[in-house]
This record gives structure tokens, C-alpha cells and sequence, in this order.
């Protein structure tokens, strides 16, 4: 056991430390408004802050090599070699000292780093930096009303004609699409395949003709979502990445990196602390919450839990430094674990502040801009989108312990 | 960076429970248990001695092997894996750890040295400083003790104790010593043993290095908990593994069970509740002999996520088992009440929690 990281990196450690200090109090506006860009800051706390565009932000951090570290210059990246620890660095030194990280969002987590691996010379020219900079935003499109959990039995149909794809059906849960300049897609194009074999995995401009946003709200009444339709869509030909039905095998390589990154360990930390201050702060008949016996017991329960998963993101970091250590198991239940701890940790303050919990939009007595109760509802999203905590069982028990699948209904 | 067990820890637990699966068969307990061969666990124990478990933690020049306390908690999941009835926790770490810290020359001399040799073995009596049930505890007058310890751990065949007043002031008796009763208790858990002693004036031996033995004797508490929340995760990952394995064999319905979701989420439930408890176990060990000053708490959450985790695991690794499970032929209950002994030791989950919360201020 050895939890240093060694001399060599003190050195960076204190250069990433005077850039914070430099940039010691910075916001950034103009958020692209993907999944966990929510942050409450008050008016008063705004006025006090240096602020600037995020694809400025984004660009200073890139340059500096605290964005898109280990993304190969050519394609607007900083090519360094990969260097988990340094990683983690950046990561630590910004926390502390507040600074905001850069912004990541479905195209630069998702799609880059399958373009990285999958795509032709020309995507990767085309597309990585453009997503890198924010001059283009993406969107994903997976699901449809009819393939959620059963992804691959989507009906979004791409015909080729000529040197274009004719794309029509339906997406949702489309989060960005608002927003976006591009849409990563899965797509039938071989309707005669076995189903995980008769998909493609296309990139569709959003400004074709042909492409209808819906809006789509959440219950927690914000539009986090949309419904895009496809009416006789057309793009080229070239637009796809990997071979023609190899669209399954390109989307599960970033459906891992979705997985990853939805459970962070690392955020759970910060939110503890601040329902301990709620607990500090709200009273019951004159009583501090934080002095009831049994909200305090709620309260310890939920730091094991959340002190098991921050050590839990010890080990993780440890097998990925360490090639002989193997945590499979351990990586598998971390979106489960995460998300289902997370919306126990949001209930808990919600409990915490009784009635006054359920005050939302802009009600009077309102705590912290209506954020806890927000994030009650947005994190039983958290625990459905990308793998419900079902599926994530069923991979847990079948790829992680080797329990056979559920027999088909047609077979029985 | 390296956060793990090392491959020299992991050989360890290979060890021991290669002997272990050959030694302690679930047969051989049960004998044990309905009362037949009483020299069972000696010889389970002295089997564990010659592997070298009661020098661990003990320094070198005493002649121990001088490893670190992540060590010690890789072999208390191990002994917890195997469900082995043998000395431990309190005889070969808690009572050399306090003995380390706070004997003098003479006192290590002799004691460490005796634990090494395999002539000194300590029953552990910390209940009272923690929690103190009918109105136990120890008071100390002119070098005296008088009063009650229950549930001393370790204690069967133990030629010491190691106990502690209610102000946390750490002592050794002698049990041979005039004016010491000891008192069976018999628990629900066949593999461990218990004592209370009754202590009627009775000579002692008083740890000299002291300056603040209540901190020191928190330390051997959190140090317990520690290892009793790792024995649990030994137990409760074998019954995991049970359940996963007999859910691929057994057949209803005409499908294996673990075809069925109902039970395979089970399975799956468990492993996501489990992993996370080996980080908390190997970092609190490593703060323990590194980083003093979040030793206490993390060791109060250990213990208590561990335990309910542990807890859980044992009633869900029991029912994916069916009526087997509810049987004494499959055995799977030894595991269950270990786990359901060591829910209670050294402070009950409900108890360590309020102590985690005290010891933030809140």
C-alpha cells in the first residue's frame, strides 16, 4: 500500500496550484446546459465572481493542458501521454481551490473517444477539435419510445441511395439536441440482420432538412430532454463510423465511458458536506437538525456509505496505475452504487428540511434556489438514464458473475 | 500508487486458507459444535501458530515478523472467509498493538516475546470502555482491580487478559491469578469464545507508557474494529460466493435459479454493497499505521458500513439458498452468525455511528 505518487509529480502539482491561484475565483458563463452543468449560485455570489465566456475558459485550459490532456494535437488536444495521476491532480488542485473544470458534455466524453479509436483520419480531422472547442456541440441518439433498456432492437432506419443515407424514425431522450450542431446516431441499415448485427453508427448534421426538436420535460419541469423526429433526413455517405452493422460494437465502447463518468466518486464528497451544513442550519422547535439523534444516524449512515465509495475511487485509480489489479467487479457496480447512494443522500436533505423540502421554483422560504429538491428528482433520472439500475444488475450477475441470461420468451 | 493488498499479503491469505480448507472442514466444525472433539480448535490454532500469525505485527527484534496492520487485517478476512476457531483479533493484535505502544522494556519483553513462542496468549476485555451492560466494569486501587468484564474475547485457553477501567487505564492479569473468576459465556456462534471475568482484588500489571490511555485505548478499540468489520467481509464474501454458485446448479421451474432475476439482482445487490467494503477496510488500515488523525473515524464507519452490509448479506445469501439455507447440513449458518456476532463486538452499528458523529463535532 502506497498512496503517494511520488516526487516527480510535485513539481506539477505546483504548477497546476499557481494556475488556480491565478485564476482564483473564475465562473464561467454561457453553460451549454448538458446533464450536470447544474450549479446554484446566487445573484449576490455572481456579481462577486470573474466571469468569462466558457469557450474562452475552454480554450485557455486546452493550451495549458487541463483539457483534453492526452487528445493528440493534431487534433486539437494537448498530446500528452496519458498520465492517469496527473489527471487526478488537475482534478484535486481545481476542486480545492473551486476553479471550474472544463466542459465536457456527450460529444467530447462519448464521441471523441470513439472517433479516437474507430474513426477514419478524416473524421478525426473533421470532428475532434471542432467538439473540443465548443464550436460544435453533439447530441447523442440512442433511444427511441420502443428501445430503452432493449437498445439494440431500435427501428430508426438508414436506406442508403446513392451517395447519401436516407434516415427516418424516431430518437429521444435526446439531452442535448437543442443545442447541438451534430448527432451521433445508431441506426438500422440492415434490416435483415440479427438485430445487434444490422446497426449503423452515422453522423447526422442537425440542420438537415428533414429534423423535427421536440422538447421534452422532465418532472423536475425543466426541458433537460427532447424528442427529435427524422422525415426522409439525408447525409452522406461517408458520415458513418466503423463498417456497415457494426454500429453495436462502436456505441458499447462509449457506452462504457458513459458509465464511468455518471457514478464519479469524487462529487459525492462535496455534496456530504454540504448537507451536513443543512443539517447545521435547519431547526426543528428551536433544535438544530444535526443535534437529533436520529437524523444524525441517517446522517452517519450515509457518510460510510459515501466514505466507501471514495476509497472504493482509491482502488479504481490504483488498477488503473496498476495493470496487475484487477477490479472488475469493482468498476461494474460503480454507476449502481453512485446513483442509487447519490438520491439517498438528496432524500435525506429533503427529510432534513420537512415542508420547507418540497418549496420549489421561486416560492417563498426556498433553500438554496430549490437545488436539493431538484436534484432529488434529477438524480432518479440519474439512476434510470444510461442503464437503468436494473440493467446494471443484470450486467453485474451475468458479465460479472457469470449468471446466465434470462432465457428468451420465445423460447420457453 | 499502489492501493491494495501487495502480493506478499495476498500469498499470506493463500496460506492460511489452503490450510484451512484442508483443516477446518465444515464437517469438522460442525463436530465441534454438537460437542465432539474439544480439541478441535487447539489444533486449528496451533496449525494457524506455525504459519505464523501470532507474530505479525510484532516487531523484529522481539522475534515477530513485523508487518503492518493492513496485514493483519488481510488475515482477519481471511479467519472470517474460513469461519476458524482460533485466537486472533484480541491474543495476536489488539493485545501485542497496545503492548507495543505502551509497555516498558520489560513488559514487551516478556509478553511479546511469550506470544511469540506461543506460551503467552491474551484474552481481550475492552466491552466496558465502549458500552457497559449490568452495571460492568473495573475500578483500580493501590496496583487492585475489582469488578466485572463481559464478553472478553480470545479467552479460551488464554494465559492473560488484557482489560481496561472504565477511564480506558490499560492492564494485564495473569489468569492463573488469586481472586479471578472466569465464567463461560456461550454464544450463538460456535467459532469464537467468550468469557466474563469476576475480579476480586486481584494483582495487575499495568501498562507503563501511558500519557493519555484513553486515547491509547480508543486506538486498540478502533483497531478492533478494524479487524472484526474485515472478518466480516471474509464471511459475507463466501456467502456470496455460496449463493452465486448454488444459484447456477440448483434448478426450478426447469431453469436454474440464477436465470430468474429475482435472484441473480440479488446476487448482484450484494457484490455492489461488498466491493466497496474491501477500499473502506484496506484504507482505514493504512490510516491506522499512517495517517493517526482520521484513524478514529474512519475505523467507527468501518465498522458500522461493514457490519450492516455484512448484516444484509447474510439474510440475502441465506434466502437465495432457500429452505438449504435455513439448514444445519449446508452449514451456512456458521457464516451467518459470525457475521451477527461481530455485528455486536466493540460497540453495536448504532453505537460507533453516534460515536462517528461525536467525534465530528456534530
Amino acid at each position: 500500500m502506497n498512496l503517494d505518487f511520488g516526487t516527480e509529480y510535485e513539481e506539477f502539482r505546483k504548477e497546476v496550484k499557481e494556475f488556480c491561484l491565478k485564476h482564483q475565483g473564475i465562473q464561467v458563463t454561457g453553460s451549454l446546459g448538458q446533464f450536470l452543468q447544474y450549479e446554484t449560485v446566487s445573484d449576490s455570489e455572481k456579481a462577486d465572481k470573474l466571469t468569462m465566456p466558457v469557450k474562452e475558459w475552454q480554450k485557455i485550459l486546452i493550451e495549458h493542458g487541463y483539457f483534453a490532456r492526452h487528445i493528440p494535437s493534431d487534433y486539437g488536444g494537448y498530446g500528452d501521454p496519458l498520465d492517469i495521476i496527473k489527471d487526478v491532480i488537475i482534478n484535486d488542485e481545481f476542486a480545492k481551490a473551486k476553479i471550474p473544470l472544463g466542459t465536457g458534455g456527450q460529444g467530447i466524453d462519448f464521441l471523441v473517444p470513439t472517433l479516437l479509436e474507430m474513426g477514419t483520419e478524416e473524421q478525426k480531422q473533421r470532428y475532434i477539435k471542432a467538439a473540443l472547442n465548443l464550436d460544435e456541440i453533439w447530441c447523442q441518439g440512442y433511444s427511441e419510445p420502443n428501445a430503452g433498456s432493449d437498445l439494440a432492437s431500435l427501428q430508426t432506419k438508414g436506406v442508403l441511395e446513392g451517395d447519401e443515407w436516407v434516415i427516418n424514425g424516431q430518437k429521444t431522450w435526446t439531452s442535448t439536441a437543442k443545442y447541438a450542431q451534430m448527432m451521433f446516431c445508431l441506426v438500422r441499415t440492415e434490416p435483415d440482420a440479427p438485430k445487434h448485427q444490422g446497426i449503423s453508427y452515422l453522423l447526422i448534421p442537425m440542420e438537415s432538412p428533414g429534423i423535427e426538436i421536440r422538447p421534452l420535460v422532465d418532472m423536475t419541469l425543466e426541458a433537460g430532454f427532447n424528442e427529435v423526429f427524422f422525415t426522409d433526413v439525408r447525409i452522406p455517405a461517408e458520415n458513418i463510423v466503423g463498417e456497415r452493422g457494426q454500429g453495436w460494437l462502436v456505441a458499447n465502447k462509449t457506452l462504457v465511458h458513459e458509465r464511468g463518468s455518471l457514478g464519479d466518486p469524487n462529487k459525492m464528497a462535496s455534496r456530504f458536506n454540504k448537507l451536513v451544513e443543512l443539517m447545521k442550519t435547519e431547526s426543528i422547535d428551536g433544535e438544530r437538525i444535526i443535534d437529533k439523534p436520529v437524523f444524525r444516524d441517517r446522517l452517519m449512515k450515509t457518510q460510510g456509505k459515501v466514505l466507501a465509495l471514495k476509497t472504493h475511487g482509491l482502488r479504481l485509480l490504483s488498477s488503473q496505475l496498476n495493470k496487475e489489479q484487477d477490479v472488475t467487479l469493482g468498476r461494474m457496480i460503480v454507476k449502481l452504487y453512485g446513483t442509487e447512494m447519490r438520491y439517498e443522500l438528496e432524500s435525506l436533505a429533503i427529510d432534513v428540511m420537512g415542508e420547507l423540502g418540497t418549496l420549489y421554483e421561486n416560492s417563498p422560504h426556498l433553500r438554496a434556489a430549490g437545488s436539493w429538491q431538484y436534484a432529488y428528482m434529477y438524480y432518479l433520472g440519474l439512476i434510470i438514464g444510461g442503464g437503468t439500475s436494473q440493467i446494471q444488475k443484470n450486467i453485474i450477475s451475468e458479465r460479472g458473475l457469470g449468471l446466465p441470461k434470462e432465457p428468451k420468451y420465445q423460447e420457453l | 500508487m499502489y492501493f491494495g493488498l501487495s502480493e506478499e499479503q495476498e500469498f499470506f491469505q493463500e496460506t492460511i486458507s489452503r490450510f484451512l480448507e484442508g483443516e477446518s472442514t465444515i464437517g469438522a466444525i460442525r463436530n465441534f459444535a454438537q460437542g465432539n472433539n474439544p480439541d478441535f480448535p487447539e489444533s486449528i490454532h496451533s496449525g494457524l501458530l506455525e504459519l505464523g500469525i501470532n507474530g505479525l505485527i510484532i516487531p523484529e527484534e522481539y522475534g515477530g515478523l513485523e508487518q503492518d496492520l493492513l496485514s493483519a487485517a488481510a488475515v482477519s478476512e481471511t479467519l472470517g472467509a474460513g469461519v476458524a476457531i482460533s485466537p486472533f483479533i484480541g491474543s495476536y493484535v489488539m493485545a501485542p498493538y497496545a503492548i507495543i505502544k505502551s509497555g516498558s522494556e520489560a513488559q514487551k519483553d516478556k509478553y511479546l516475546k511469550g506470544i511469540v513462542e506461543g506460551s503467552v496468549r491474551f484474552g481481550v476485555g475492552l466491552t466496558e470502555f465502549v458500552a457497559s451492560r449490568e452495571g460492568a466494569k473495573i475500578t483500580i486501587e493501590s496496583r487492585k482491580a475489582n469488578g466485572r468484564a463481559l464478553f472478553v474475547f480470545d479467552a479460551s485457553n488464554a494465559t492473560h487478559f488484557l482489560l481496561s477501567d472504565s477511564s480506558g487505564q490499560l492492564f494485564i492479569i495473569d489468569a492463573k491469578t488469586k481472586g479471578l473468576d472466569i465464567i463461560e459465556l456461550t454464544t450463538v456462534d460456535k467459532t469464537s469464545s467468550f468469557v466474563e471475568l469476576i475480579i476480586k482484588d486481584v494483582d495487575i500489571d499495568i501498562l507503563v507508557n501511558q500519557s493519555n490511555h484513553q486515547e491509547l485505548t480508543q486506538r486498540v478499540v478502533d483497531l478492533g474494529r478494524l479487524l472484526i468489520a474485515a472478518d466480516s467481509l471474509g464471511a459475507s464474501q463466501v456467502m456470496i460466493n455460496k449463493s452465486v454458485s448454488y444459484s447456477k446448479e440448483r434448478k426450478q421451474f426447469g431453469r436454474v435459479i440464477g436465470s430468474f432475476q429475482a435472484v441473480k439482482h440479488m446476487c448482484a445487490e450484494m457484490t455492489a454493497n461488498i466491493e466497496p467494503c474491501y477500499s473502506l477496510i484496506w484504507y482505514t488500515a493504512h490510516c491506522m499505521d499512517h495517517i493517526p488523525e482520521e484513524s478514529q473515524l474512519m475505523a467507527s464507519h468501518c465498522k458500522a458500513h461493514v457490519s450492516e452490509v455484512a448484516s444484509a448479506i447474510a439474510k440475502t445469501a441465506t434466502e437465495v439458498h432457500g429452505g438449504m439455507g435455513f439448514t444445519d447440513e449446508l452449514g451456512l449458518h456458521y457464516w451467518f452468525k459470525r457475521i451477527g456476532l461481530n455485528r455486536q463486538l466493540l460497540g453495536g452499528v448504532d453505537t460507533v455511528r453516534e460515536e462517528a458523529a461525536n467525534s465530528q463535532g456534530f
